[in-house]
């Protein structure tokens, strides 16, 4: 599904020189096909296609009981198929053990052996390689050196701070230099301000050994951060598969929409087409809403979602001219002073909020806008998404 | 948080510490004790721990009784781990319900019944009761609470250890011997010290099933018990109550640096 | 689906078989001679009772089987005298030992911190040394002239030496002393855990700290003071040693009567039948502690 060019040009402010899934001739690394997971009469992942290429930075993205971990761990080989078939370069992976993948995990609880020493955590796997002893030590001082951790070698599990334990992890599931690396939740343990670190640590990571990475993480801005893709899964199945970009700018239904970011949702019944832009009449607003949103096949009468960003919105104490398309009118409810941002919770004669968020470009406002007035919020056509309902 | 001791609290801990533990210390003073008499005081001497080791029948019942539990707790330490590995690692497997009860049952049953029955067995398989029907009895009686110890500590165990072994490439086997069993290594040895405990400390079951030539040092004591009161026996409680002590202390430090470390690792 | 070669599969199925094998032999089988032996009728010749084990001659077997001993043990007041009297012990020595032991709890969960672990281990360490040792010990300290009739003449409270061993009194001490832990350490267990500030929201809204502990310590404290009640009730209903050491001729204990049945009238079949009585009447209580473990098991993290 290559999206067109107009659109791959501008979604997303990220512009990528790698993107084999673009590449009809690539060949996937890993394979999904069909592939379901029952736990007695749970479905975990429910029929489920994804093809991820080597080198890419995957992300599974999804809240918790999605089957993000199921389908991790069905790559790791703890658990195996209902149906449907796994691949890993070519090669199914039925019935294989985990101990003969190619793959290595970073668990959530890092899942370090408290009774040995950072180093031979690290040495685990190489020895059960049977790797000679010098190779091992160089190895392992290879991996040291990656995750800045060498003077700590000697130490044990128990003595070290949340971020080292990560950083042990991380380079004792890379030692075997494995196909593809599987992160479960691997930032969920450290705190906001390691964790921002961390991200750009791990994208370093990645790139410079070329590996291909699977994350599955419950966090959007980790997602969004870290991944050349994302796959946002719900109930067991994935709901969109794209960059961070486009599943911002270009959501696919409202669950993403509402998932990934803030957004407004206004609800409204489709008008007609006029020179490339969609009418749609909303309770909310007075005029029809003009919605710049070209490759959504819509028929008049349709009841769709229009999906916009918080900081897509401007808020206003003027009233806009005549030409002005996209105006709601409404009063100011509430006012969150971020710092960076500040956030107006508008209410519309309807009864809806909406939220609309502001750079704060200057340290000084004259007349700020104030609590219970009565302001304008407008948007520009471009700025919206149709969500077909 | 603070908890306060109240007056009551302390009273409470005072006098039950005191209920525990004066009757032994009595016991203990009173094997000093000069006269023949047990309960009155003759003056301070060592005479009865010496009469104690010229008693050849006391020596020879304390050193089958070591060799009894020291047997029986090794075996009953190996079935007892498989048995908690069984229960927490197998899922589901034909005959779990009888298997759980059969686990449980002995710990529950009285002693009289479990020594009984155990001898009616070996009668009716003509097994010369002994030192081995001894053995095998102590070994099914103390299996269980071994089974127990080790249980709880699978229970709490993180399986994404050996999960993570297994993912960097060891086998089951491996997984176990390198990851597993060195983990719950702590809870295997206070099984197996509950087992020789339980196994030093029997009467019943090794009344039921002893025989000619394996005289337990608990039925010395009852014996000699039923007939009066001894100050050799006050002697010789006193070096077990001396030995069990310095065990106890022992694993308490142990299991203290153990626990710290583990502390540490929880943070 | 896990790829398992044959000799993998054998070797991963020894784990349960070989437990499960030992307890099948040395527990079922023996339990299933018991209930058949308790079936079958005296003799005099060795062993004492017929028929002998012959797997043979099944139908003979069966019809030699009848409740001839059970009959004897309904017939024979003795017995239903014994059953009564076991209950009665351990039911008044298990409310004794709540009664002792919920203050030693609660003073081990209110103390510092750092002291608690050194006081868990102060109420183990006694159930490390013999309990047949520990027992002996009562009987010094409650003879006629032993050393608590010294103490407390010393002081002048009594001028006769008092009789206590050998009367059901101390027997109620005996299991009162030797099962304390087992009480004490489910009720420590549930009582640590209490939230300190549970109490002092009741306090707040105007309970007194009478009425607080009631409505409050106790209710939550109340999977400890059952597992701990029957911890103790259910061994206390087959005692032997305590009974028969610290007991009179005239306390009747089931667990007593089974021994002297066995070595002293050696009648194994009245034994067995003895045996099989015992066990039902504690079917009830292990049924409801396994019950509650179970409860307990599930309700840890």
């Amino acid at each position: 599904m290559p999206p067109p060019s107009r659109q791959s040009a501008s979604v997303g402010a990220v512009r990528r020189a790698f993107a084999p899934w673009a590449d009809p001739d690539a060949k996937p690394l890993i394979r999904f096909e069909n592939v379901t997971k029952r736990f007695g009469e749970a479905v975990a992942v429910d029929h489920l296609t994804l093809d991820i290429f080597e080198g890419e930075f995957f992300c599974l993205l999804g809240p918790s009981g999605c089957g993000k971990t199921t389908l991790m761990r069905m790559l790791a080989g703890f658990e195996f198929p209902t149906e449907g078939m796994i691949t890993l370069a070519g090669q199914s992976l039925e019935g294989v053990p985990p101990y003969r993948r190619p793959v290595n995990m970073m668990f959530q609880s890092y899942a370090l052996f408290p009774h040995m020493s950072v180093e031979k955590n690290i040495a685990f796997g190489l020895r059960q390689d049977g790797l000679p002893k010098s190779e091992i030590s160089d190895r392992v001082g290879e991996m040291l050196r990656l995750v800045q951790l060498e003077k700590l070698a000697k130490r044990y599990p128990s003595q070290l701070s949340g971020g080292q334990r990560q950083r042990v992890a991380l380079a004792r599931a890379l030692a075997k230099r494995p196909k593809v690396l599987l992160l479960d939740e691997p930032l969920g343990a450290l705190d906001k301000k390691l964790r921002e670190e961390t991200q750009f640590e791990l994208m370093d990571i990645q790139h410079e050994l070329g590996m291909t990475f699977v994350v599955v993480t419950h966090d959007q801005e980790e997602a969004m951060t870290m991944a050349d893709r994302i796959a946002v899964m719900d109930h067991g199945r994935i709901v969109q598969v794209a960059t961070p970009g486009e599943i911002y700018e270009q959501p696919k239904t409202r669950f993403i929409a509402e998932f990934v970011g803030d957004v407004n949702i206004l609800e409204g019944h489709v008008q007609g087409q006029e020179s490339g832009l969609w009418h749609v009449k909303s309770p909310s607003a007075e005029m029809p809403l003009t919605i710049d949103d070209p490759d959504e096949v819509l028929h008049s009468g349709q009841a769709v979602a229009i999906a916009v960003r918080p900081e897509k919105m401007v808020v206003q104490r003027e009233k806009p001219g005549p030409e002005a398309v996209n105006v709601l009118t409404g009063e100011v409810w509430d006012i969150g002073y971020l710092g960076d941002w500040t956030v107006y919770r508008i209410r519309l004669a309807t009864g809806e909020i909406l939220r609309v968020s502001c750079a704060n470009i200057s340290r000084f406002v004259e007349s700020p806008i104030d609590w219970d007035e009565q302001v304008y919020v407008t948007f520009a056509p471009g700025a919206a998404v149709i969500l077909a309902e | 948080m603070t908890r306060r001791l109240s007056i009551f609290n302390v009273t409470s801990l005072v006098m039950g510490f005191a209920f525990l533990y004066l009757p032994i210390l009595l016991l203990v003073v009173y094997s000093f004790n000069a006269s023949r008499l047990v309960t009155v005081w003759g003056g301070f001497s060592t005479q009865w721990y010496g009469a104690l080791f010229r008693n050849q029948a006391l020596m020879e019942a304390a050193w089958v009784t070591l060799r009894i539990a020291l047997l029986s707790a090794s075996i009953a330490t190996v079935l007892g781990t498989l048995a908690a590995l069984a229960l927490t690692r197998y899922g589901r497997f034909p005959g779990r319900t009888l298997f759980t009860g059969m686990v449980y049952a002995p710990m529950v049953m009285p002693e009289v019944v479990t020594g009984l029955s155990l001898l009616l067995f070996f009668v009716a398989v003509d097994l010369d009761r002994g030192f081995w029907t001894i053995t095998l009895a102590h070994t099914t009686l103390t299996m269980c609470f071994v089974t127990v110890v080790v249980q709880a500590r699978l229970m709490t165990f993180d399986r994404s250890l050996e999960e993570a072994a297994m993912d960097l490439g060891a086998p089951p086997l491996r997984t176990f011997f390198s990851v597993t069993l060195p983990l719950i290594a702590p809870s295997i040895v206070a099984g197996f010290l509950l087992a020789f405990t339980l196994s030093l400390d029997d009467l019943v079951v090794a009344s039921f099933n002893t025989g000619p030539g394996a005289t337990t040092l608990p039925i010395k004591i009852y014996s000699q018990v039923r007939l009066g009161l001894s100050p050799e026996i006050n002697a010789a409680s006193t070096i077990l109550i001396g030995l069990v002590t310095l065990g106890v202390i022992l694993a308490t430090l142990i299991s203290k640096r153990s626990v710290l470390r583990s502390r540490r690792n929880a943070h | 689906m896990i790829e398992r070669s044959f000799t993998k599969r054998l070797t991963s199925g020894l784990v349960p078989a070989v437990p499960y094998l030992w307890l099948g032999l040395f527990f079922l089988v023996p339990f299933l001679i018991v209930l058949k032996i308790s079936l079958s009728d005296p003799a005099i010749a060795q062993p004492p009772y017929k028929p002998v084990f012959a797997w043979s001659d099944i139908t003979g077997f069966l019809s030699a089987l009848d409740l001839e001993n059970f009959e004897l043990l309904t017939q024979d007041d003795l017995y239903f005298r014994a059953t009564l009297s076991s209950v009665r012990i351990a039911a008044i020595s298990t409310i004794l030992l709540l009664f002792v032991g919920f203050p030693i709890a609660y003073g081990m969960a209110r103390a510092p911190e750092r002291h608690r672990s050194l006081l868990v281990a102060l109420v183990i360490l006694p159930f490390w040394t013999s309990f047949l040792i520990r027992i002996y010990a009562w009987i010094a300290i409650l003879k006629p002239e032993g050393l608590l009739t010294q103490a407390l003449m010393g002081i002048g409270l009594i001028s006769d030496p008092i009789e206590i061993l050998n009367t059901e009194w101390a027997v109620y001490i005996g299991i009162v002393y030797a099962y304390l832990p087992f009480m004490v350490l489910p009720l420590y267990a549930t009582l640590e855990k209490m939230d300190d500030t549970l109490l002092e929201a009741a306090l707040d809204l105007g309970s007194t700290p009478w009425r607080s502990f009631w409505t409050i310590t106790v209710p939550l404290a109340m999977p400890g003071i059952i597992a701990g009640s029957l911890l103790c009730f259910i061994p206390a209903v087959g005692e032997f040693v305590i009974p028969d050491l610290l007991g009179g001729s005239e306390t009747l204990m089931i667990g007593r009567q089974l021994w002297s049945e066995f070595f002293s009238n050696r009648d194994w079949p009245l034994a067995s039948a003895v045996a099989i009585l015992l066990l039902i009447i504690l079917v009830v209580p292990i049924v409801i502690y396994r019950d509650v473990e179970a409860r307990r098991m599930e309700m840890r993290p």
